[in-house]
């Protein structure tokens, strides 16, 4: 009698646990009909007009900032585009910074030199206690009053311009020929990333230990000045100048951008510098002395020993902060940056007022964002997990 | 974040609210009888139009009429309850049913009347868009702006009039866009921008605002035809009639002579279209859902159009707009209401 023959099937564990599971998904979606023909039935009612067709039409309106071509007779999906642009070039330099700011602090917290250990600690004690878009304010306007008029520019040479308008940067303009100076390029990144693996299986094999940075260096550069030596420099530069009321020419970075950039990158990195510290912190003391007795310097030691160990603990709740990072930069609209929620979720939701799907659309957005994020950090997570023996 | 939730429980709003449908009287007016008082959808703060003072006492054009409304349905213009909407939620504030009626300097536009699924009542304010630019620019018409960088609100007619402006004219322009009123002006003054556009009225109005409003001048040019109306949920026409008519019977006041101080004396006048407008005659209050003297309550309480336009914009203000476009039509101006009768 080991088979249990004499339970009829509908008794049975798992045919009961999927019969929950699947009245309670039948409840889900019930629920999400009722809401869904209930809100076209009102919205048929107020004679609002639903659908997605809207995206094919002409927006008719102009964005400050556009990383694909876009002007007034683009459509709104192609707003759609270039906010979700917008939102990522914001969020991608946020979270770099914001890693770099708070590794330093993190660190710097821990500093056995009790000047750097305090005002590493009043940073993170500041800004992460004051509200986000306050701090956002204040580098918005701190910054815009700082800064001179576009006819007073403070300039380097004639070259770079900083005024109350942005950044002015030359922009690189390709000349015919720059294809192979880039094939260049790229075969000499190829070459240095080839030398680096060589370098270090040499030294795991011997235990020799040769210069990287050198060699990697002259493989990159080398190649490609040569080749455009020879397509005698196919690379120029547009120059920012003075036309008018602003700068024409050149690359710009808005004040809006370094705004924003700043305070999300400063505040996110008040977190990030906690959660370094407790990382290094949760490393055991005897690695450190173990570390010494081998005769490590201090450098060495944190880098070969104490970080490689702390990431584990660091990188999940590190995720969550370029999450909220992401996310945070949703508040761009209250200082004119056009990201996703001002161009897409703002304008274009009160020129079309399709709220429903508008306001779909970008959770949809939000979302894949987020979830792409955390799947990297996931991989890097297990990729960087201890690996037993 | 403040406008993202705003959205969300609008949205949420949509999904729950399926108000039974009635037909003869207004459900809304029901409803805002048995709330005890009117919920109206103004600016955040745009002097002359809808501003609170310290203690939260709303004053302004917008204000007013739903004051207006007020009288006509309580007799006491203070039973309203003002909430502040930016240009970017207002629409969904009335579409969710937060507000009964939107007073708020909006444009109609056949897009919004037809798209949005708006009723527009009428013209409260005849506007059109403008710049304002510094004094020391030395700039004396708009078409000298090519090559500016502009800000204005998001979410607004004057977005897209920007735009067609711009383009009309082939002009380059930069636009920046903020989603508050005093954020816009923030940055016109520390010179982020070289122009502020928004409607003509509303640039007066901001123009107050600045330490030196000498400092900077309103261009000539008007760029759009901006007729600023009261707007109420398509659905519910009695409700729409009762709106359309509190306005129109503020304008015909005016028009008649009628004002807070002589409306007494004029419920003993012998013209018939007087009689008429007070409820001495005929029974076109007890028709909208009110008493025959709802126009006597408005008036009095409130007073007629000449009376708000002065007190808020006009000469009584501090932004002394003149009647211009909005003189009566007899006067040479474009306010003209449909007879009672």
């Amino acid at each position: 009698m080991t088979t249990s023959v004499s339970i009829p099937w509908w008794r049975k564990r798992r045919t009961r646990d999927l019969a929950i599971q699947a009245l309670l998904i039948a409840a889900v979606a019930i629920v999400v009909a009722l809401m869904w023909m209930n809100a076209a039935e009102t919205l048929r009612r107020q004679h609002i007009a639903s659908g997605f067709g809207f995206l094919n039409d002409t927006a008719g309106f102009d964005i400050i900032q556009t990383l694909v071509p876009y002007d007034e007779s683009s459509t709104y999906g192609r707003v759609l585009l270039v906010g979700i642009l917008n939102t990522l070039v914001v969020a991608a330099v946020g979270i770099v910074l914001a890693t770099i700011i708070g590794f330093l602090v993190g660190i710097g917290q821990l500093s056995s030199n009790w000047l750097i250990a305090r005002l590493a600690r009043a940073y993170v004690e500041v800004l992460r206690n004051l509200p986000l878009l306050l701090q956002i304010f204040f580098w918005y306007f701190a910054v815009l009053r700082a800064l001179p008029g576009p006819r007073d520019s403070w300039g380097l040479g004639e070259t770079v311009f900083l005024n109350n308008r942005g950044l002015y940067l030359p922009a690189p303009v390709t000349e015919s020929g720059f294809g192979w100076v880039a094939l260049a390029l790229a075969a000499g990144i190829a070459g240095a990333i080839w030398w680096t693996i060589r370098a270090r299986r040499l030294r795991e094999r011997t235990g020799q230990v040769v210069s990287v940075a050198r060699m990697s260096a002259a493989m990159i550069v080398l190649p490609a000045l040569i080749v455009s030596a020879l397509a005698s420099f196919p690379l120029t530069f547009s120059l920012p100048a003075l036309a008018g009321f602003n700068f024409e020419g050149g690359f710009v970075v808005l004040p809006e951008m370094m705004a924003l950039v700043v305070a999300l990158a400063t505040y996110t990195a008040s977190y990030i510098a906690e959660i370094v510290r407790a990382g290094i912190e949760g490393v055991a003391k005897g690695q450190t002395e173990a570390a010494n007795a081998l005769g490590l310097s201090r450098g060495q030691t944190l880098r070969l020993v104490i970080i490689p160990q702390a990431l584990r603990q660091i990188i999940p709740p590190l995720t969550s902060q370029y999450l909220n990072l992401t996310k945070n930069s949703s508040l761009a609209v209250a200082i004119a940056y056009p990201d996703l929620v001002s161009v897409f979720a703002g304008t274009t939701l009160s020129q079309t007022g399709q709220a429903i799907e508008i306001i779909a659309i970008t959770m949809a957005v939000y979302l894949t964002i987020s979830l792409l994020t955390s799947a990297f950090m996931n991989w890097y997570n297990a990729h960087i997990a201890l690996t037993e023996r | 974040m403040r406008s993202g939730l705003a959205r969300f429980a609008a949205f949420a709003a949509i999904l729950c609210f399926a108000a039974g449908a009635a037909d003869a009287a207004s459900p809304t007016l029901a409803k805002v009888k048995k709330n005890g008082y009117l919920r109206c959808g103004v600016n955040e703060g745009l002097p002359g139009f809808a501003t609170p003072d310290a203690k939260g006492n709303w004053t302004g054009l917008d204000v007013d009429f739903c004051r207006a409304l007020a009288a006509a349905i309580f007799n006491d213009p203070k039973k309203v309850r003002f909430t502040p909407t930016s240009a970017k939620v207002r629409f969904t504030v009335l579409q969710a049913g937060e507000v009964d009626v939107l007073s708020r300097n909006t444009t109609w536009t056949m897009g919004r009347d037809v798209q949005i699924g708006l009723e527009f009542v009428g013209v409260m304010y005849y506007d059109g868009q403008g710049f304002m630019v510094p004094k020391k620019l030395n700039v004396t018409s708009a078409k000298q702006l090519s090559g500016a960088s502009v800000c204005t609100n998001t979410g607004t007619t004057t977005e897209l009039n920007l735009a067609d402006y711009f383009r009309a004219n082939k002009m380059k322009y930069k636009v920046i866009a903020f989603e508050k009123n005093a954020e816009v002006l923030a940055a016109y003054d520390a010179g982020r921008c070289d122009a502020y556009t928004t409607d003509a009225s509303g640039l007066s109005a901001e123009r107050l605002k600045l330490k030196n409003p000498n400092d900077h001048i309103i261009l000539p040019e008007i760029i759009s035809k901006e007729p600023l109306g009261p707007a109420v949920n398509q659905g519910d026409q009695q409700w729409g009639d009762l709106v359309r008519w509190t306005m129109y019977a503020m304008i015909n006041a005016e028009e008649l002579g009628v004002t807070s101080k002589n409306v007494d004396k004029m419920l003993k006048s012998p013209s018939p279209e007087v009689r008429r407008l007070l409820g001495v005659e005929g029974s076109f209050g007890e028709s909208l859902g009110l008493t025959k003297d709802w126009v006597v309550r408005i008036v009095k309480t409130v007073g007629n159009y000449g009376e708000v336009f002065d007190r808020n914009v006009g000469k009584g203000s501090p932004l002394k707009i003149p009647r211009g476009m909005n003189a009566l039509w007899k006067k040479g101006g474009l306010q003209y209401a449909p007879p009672v009768r």
